[in-house]
């Protein structure tokens, strides 16, 4: 049933990308159970503004969980205490009157702060940039049903596909690797036909960019696939490493 | 060279040297083992493993295993700090599904590493490392007795093993996982393999310390 | 309204000769084209990086051409096109159901309720199908059957199964594409991307679109960008209403720059309300979350029959479970026999407005209706639907914390599962910059695709014909028809940003960024915007009268002196500032609440998404006025934000299609 929460709600401010960080603390009252997250976080920025002061500043966009642009860590979890969602899609329904909420950025050295709770994650986009994709010009495609491609192989590529590069499994990582972000996305390919032509300069073009970036290397914890909000599955990690021992192995 | 420059060679380097160590683990508690049936078989295993030039190879290659698996910790583990960045998260919670060993697999490894270099000083220091220089050595029996009539040994000996299963379970199918050899049924496999293998080795090793305590000391 | 200014400046839509199935096989073999050494030498700007941008940054850097590509989000990925759902449209016929390009085309047109230019719907239709097999060839994993084909579902508006999709993620999935396709040209050195950058003007010398001056969101600073011509793919204004399913960055700020600089803006008062979103729920919600159309597939909308359980649903003395079948009132199956719960979006929408203002609504506004799956569930089981709807159901009760596919009452052997809750909302807006068939501007140079054009949907879009139009005018129409263009601008040297337009246009921004900042009144930008959106949503929302938006326009002109007199920013102008750059977007939703009010009033008919409730049969249905309304609608800007635009009629000509009456009963 909907009530209303008072809590404490700490949230890193830092002016910009070189300026010094710290956690201000802000008291918050009578918010309704069916606010989501990031309107809890609206109504403190009016209240932010209403006293003269600079309101909190933090990606969003869609905010129905698909354009991957929210990006808090909240209560030391990416996306805050939910499985498989976004922080757009965290309604305050998950906390308790009372409550001190911790809210803190991505870090990781390859997401510097850009400002407050805003990171710049264009290494995802190099990343991708490196490899993923298929090469083919516009209009040089043969009938979509001329290649029959299995359900299963279908399915599984469209798992692998539902990455929305949030990030947060780099944030969920203590090693800050991007693996699981990587093998999404070679997995989807290496899955599909399509993909496979190039599949070997793909995974190694795009691994290298992902460590020449500054990610860690990965020690299989999980931790990124328990708290990505799209449940990308780990086994794309060992699909990675076997795609790209593969494609050493026949150098 | 893509086994040290690529951050998946190098944990294939972390993997194929971890695998040869367990086997190597492995086989060192099978062995051990004998010495509960017989103490006389025992000691025709310590001498065959004494100075022949195939043990001392294998010596070798065993430490060198060692040493590359140690190395490679040491220099992952200081490129994934830097890859984490100056700041800390001030809140940190360890979400369901994952291991507590597998975000503390380098303090277990100092761990195993700390007694294990007390172990090599009260057996291989006064076992093989002294026939290569041609001194004399008693038999095997001899240096097990002389270790496990203290009774401190028991205890650090089980922690030791301890810290050991935590490693191996999650290092034994994080190898698995880094050579590609999984999928989704796959893990949850390998992942109680792991487990069950580490589980077979602690009981081992604790079975047999327990025995040569009980034996030696009591 | 200015009857007497109709053809004082004729438009030339420039549709070429020939019958309709040849317009445009016609129009390809005898455009000029730019030969690959000479398209080295051309720069084209591209604002946005949805399906429509991305796809034509992509195919223009494909081309040869050098391309400057412009987001707003820290990443291409981010455009709101990612959230589409349902599905994409295309003439395949794979499933045997009789589909042709003809019939996809009439669809559109008949959807669009006869109000979209006949010869673009059609190149539409054309191209559906390139688009398909261009998505699988990027790797675009649409779902499958058990064979290996390609799976096709239904949806509003046809009668055949022609929509392809990748479970309720279709926009993800072809935006992806779309997006791998432009990293493969980024990395190729073609095209060269700008994320977080602001488009806050377009330059133009001597008459053509030269250029724009775009705002480094991260610095705060204003840049200098030059280009042979410019093309504009920044979506549709459905934010200005608020509370929309658009995300929270969507603007129409690219367009009004256009507007303001001579480019007609065509038809905005066609705006889609989407019947199947989450109703609203408090004065705190920041936006409304879209329920895939594909649930009217196996979903069934209802309300009680009688007034006293919908009372009691209102007071929450019971629950929609509780209520029998025979009780139910399936009003669009007994409204719509032939399209049942799958009749178009306008006419689903004004049906539910139609129950809940008489009082039938089931939640405590009552505003909204129920969208039930139990028959569907009894009939399929709760795999089957889990299957096709589990992450939509998900995602309801994420946010309602009610479970659609749980079971919750047994009447007389019957199951009955919880019902979700349903309430039309902005969703899209067929309105937009007016294109001829080249997709140019009333600006020469300029050029528009995707939802911010106005050009294919008429006054009401069919579901899954948003991310076609998006992918046809960036992979297969833009790339050919902007070459025609700029053929003759072949001697034309790389610009220069040095240029006095170049100085006048910063300087304007300039002003216009220092004006905001200095009002210095107390109101923050968010709670201006929301009271904008209540004036849009009740006057200018599913039904207007004249009344309603002569009183609409009134009220923008007090918001307006509201917003130019008592607007507070915090901060500085230095670095990021979020404030700023909402302000800026919101001076010009508030032009563009003006622009649809002002067209709205103009247009006395009901049609697709334009209703006006003095236009109505006796059953309710829409009642257009094809003789003094066949037209487009295209509005001039008149110099300043306060006075009216002016009004431009470009007539409509239909040659294939006969104009009848919409019906979706038999």
């Amino acid at each position: 049933m909907e009530t209303n929460i008072s809590f404490k709600l700490k949230v890193w401010r830092q002016a910009n990308a070189h300026a010094e960080g710290r956690f201000e603390t802000y008291e918050m009252h009578d918010i309704p159970t069916d606010t989501s997250f990031l309107e809890m976080m609206d109504i403190l920025n009016e209240q932010l503004i209403e006293k003269g002061e600079e309101p909190v500043t933090f990606d969003h966009d869609c905010r129905e969980g698909i354009c991957g642009m929210c990006s808090l860590y909240v209560n030391g979890h990416p996306h805050g205490p939910a499985t498989g969602a976004t922080t757009c899609q965290l309604y305050m329904r998950r906390f308790h009157d009372g409550d001190t909420i911790t809210v803190e950025p991505w870090r990781s050295a390859a997401f510097p702060v850009i400002k407050d709770l805003m990171v710049n994650r264009n290494a995802f986009d190099q990343i991708q940039q490196a490899g993923g994709y298929v090469s083919f010009q516009t209009g040089g495609a043969q009938d979509a049903n001329a290649i029959p491609i299995s359900k299963e192989a279908a399915d599984e590529a469209m798992d692998s596909a539902t990455c929305i590069g949030c990030g947060a499994c780099v944030a969920a990582c203590k090693n800050g690797s991007a693996m699981l972000f990587l093998s999404a996305k070679v997995s989807q390919f290496a899955l599909l036909p399509q993909g496979r032509a190039e599949a070997k300069r793909r995974v190694k073009a795009m691994l290298a960019k992902m460590d020449e970036l500054g990610f860690g290397n990965c020690t299989n914890t999980g931790a990124c696939a328990a708290e990505c909000p799209k449940n990308i599955k780990l086994s794309n990690i060992a699909r990675l490493n076997r795609e790209f021992l593969c494609a050493k192995c026949s150098d | 060279m893509w086994l040290t420059n690529s951050s998946v060679g190098r944990k294939v380097v972390m993997s194929v040297t971890g695998l040869f160590l367990v086997l190597f683990v492995t086989f060192h508690a099978l062995m051990n083992a004998v010495a509960l049936i017989s103490f006389e078989a025992y000691d025709a295993i310590c001498e065959f493993l004494g100075a022949n030039w195939y043990a001392v190879l294998g010596t070798l290659i065993l430490a060198g295993g060692f040493a590359i698996h140690i190395i490679f910790a040491f220099i992952l583990t200081f490129q994934n700090r830097k890859a984490r960045g100056n700041n800390r998260y001030a809140v940190n919670a360890r979400p369901k599904n994952v291991e507590w060993a597998s975000q503390n697999m380098l303090v277990l490894g100092i761990i195993v590493l700390g007694v294990m270099v007390l172990h090599l000083t009260q057996f291989w220091a006064k076992m093989q490392l002294p026939e290569l220089m041609g001194e004399h050595v008693m038999n095997g029996t001899f240096y097990l007795r002389a270790t496990f009539s203290q009774l401190w040994v028991l205890p650090v000996y089980l922690i030791w093993f301890a810290a050991l299963w935590f490693h191996i379970s999650h290092g034994f199918w994080s190898a698995f996982q880094t050579l590609g050899t999984a999928n989704d049924k796959w893990i949850t496999r390998w992942q109680c393999i792991s487990k069950w293998w580490a589980s077979i080795v602690f009981i081992l090793f604790a079975v047999e310390a327990c025995y040569f305590t009980w034996f030696f000391a009591l | 309204m200015e009857e007497n200014k109709m053809n004082a400046q004729p438009i030339d839509s420039k549709i070429p000769e020939g019958p309709i199935a040849e317009k445009w096989t016609n129009y390809k073999a005898h455009q000029k084209l730019v030969n690959p050494a000479n398209k080295r030498k051309l720069d084209i700007i591209v604002v946005g990086t949805g399906l429509a941008g991305a796809s034509a940054a992509a195919t223009l850097g494909e081309m040869g051409f050098n391309v400057l590509n412009f987001c707003i989000q820290d990443s291409p990925r981010r455009a709101h096109s990612i959230a589409a759902q349902g599905g994409i449209n295309a003439a395949k016929n794979y499933q045997n159901d009789g589909d042709s390009v003809y019939r996809l085309f009439y669809d559109t047109v008949k959807g669009g309720d006869y109000r979209a230019r006949e010869a673009n719907v059609y190149r539409l239709a054309e191209v559906s199908n390139n688009i398909i097999d261009q998505c699988v060839a990027q790797g675009v994993p649409f779902a499958r059957e058990y064979g290996g084909l390609l799976a096709n579902r239904s949806f509003g508006g046809a009668q055949v199964s022609r929509t392809f999709y990748a479970k309720g993620q279709t926009g993800q999935q072809l935006l992806l594409g779309a997006y791998s396709s432009l990293n493969r040209m980024i990395h190729a050195g073609k095209v060269k991307s700008y994320n977080r950058y602001e488009m806050h003007d377009v330059v133009i010398i001597d008459g053509r679109a030269r250029g724009i001056i775009a705002k480094n969101l991260v610095t705060g600073k204003l840049e200098r960008f030059a280009a042979h011509a410019v093309v504009i793919a920044t979506g549709g204004y459905g934010n200005t209403y608020f509370l929309s399913t658009n995300a929270m960055g969507c603007n129409c700020s690219a367009a009004m720059a256009c507007y303001r600089h001579g480019a007609y803006f065509a038809n905005p008062a066609y705006v889609q309300i989407h019947p199947t979103c989450i109703p609203v729920h408090g004065d705190k919600q920041s936006k409304l979350t879209l329920m895939s159309e594909s649930l009217r597939n196996d979903g069934r909308i209802w309300v009680p029959k009688n007034i006293e359980d919908a009372k009691k649903l209102q007071s929450g003395q019971i629950k929609g479970s509780d209520i029998p079948e025979e009780e139910r009132d399936y009003y669009l199956e007994r409204r719509y026999p032939a399209f049942g719960n799958l009749v178009p979006r306008d006419v689903a929408s004004r049906a539910a407005k139609e129950r809940c203002d008489k009082g039938y609504g089931v939640n405590n506004t009552g505003k909204a209706v129920f969208l039930d799956f139990s028959e569907a569930i009894n009939r399929l089981g709760i795999d089957v639907i889990r299957q096709r709807y589990g992450n939509l159901f998900d995602m309801y009760e994420e946010i309602t914390d009610v479970n659609p596919g749980e079971l919750a009452n047994e009447i007389n052997g019957v199951k009955y599962y919880n019902p979700m809750m349903i309430y039309p909302a902005i969703h899209y807006t067929m309105g937009g910059i007016w294109v001829d068939y080249e997709l140019q501007t009333s600006i020469k140079g300029l050029f528009a695709i995707g939802e911010c054009n106005f050009s294919d949907h008429g006054a009401n879009r069919l579901g899954a014909s948003a991310l076609m139009q998006g992918l046809a005018d960036g992979y297969f129409v833009l790339p050919y028809t902007i070459q025609n263009y700029l053929s003759d601008q072949i001697t034309v040297p790389h610009f220069s940003t040095d240029s006095k337009e170049f100085d006048e246009a910063e300087k304007r921004v300039q002003k216009n960024l220092d004006d905001l900042m200095s009002i210095k009144g107390k109101r923050s930008v968010d709670s201006i915007h929301k009271e904008l959106g209540n004036v849009m949503w009740e006057y200018v929302g599913m039904a207007r009268t004249k009344e309603s938006l002569e009183t609409a326009l009134k009220k923008l002109k007090e918001l307006r002196k509201e917003f130019e007199t008592n607007l507070f920013i915090p901060g500085t102008q230095e670095g990021m500032n979020i404030e700023l750059d909402k302000a800026f977007r919101l001076r010009d939703f508030i032009t563009m609440g003006e622009l649809i009010a002002y067209d709205a009033l103009n247009r006395h008919e009901s049609c697709g998404g334009h209703f006006r409730e003095e236009h109505q049969t006796e059953e309710g249905e829409a009642k257009r006025d094809d003789e003094n309304f066949f037209y487009v609608a295209c509005w001039k800007y008149n110099g300043n934000d306060e006075t009216a635009p002016t009004l431009i009629k470009e007539p409509l000509h239909y040659e294939a299609i006969k104009v009848q009456t919409r019906n979706y009963k038999s």
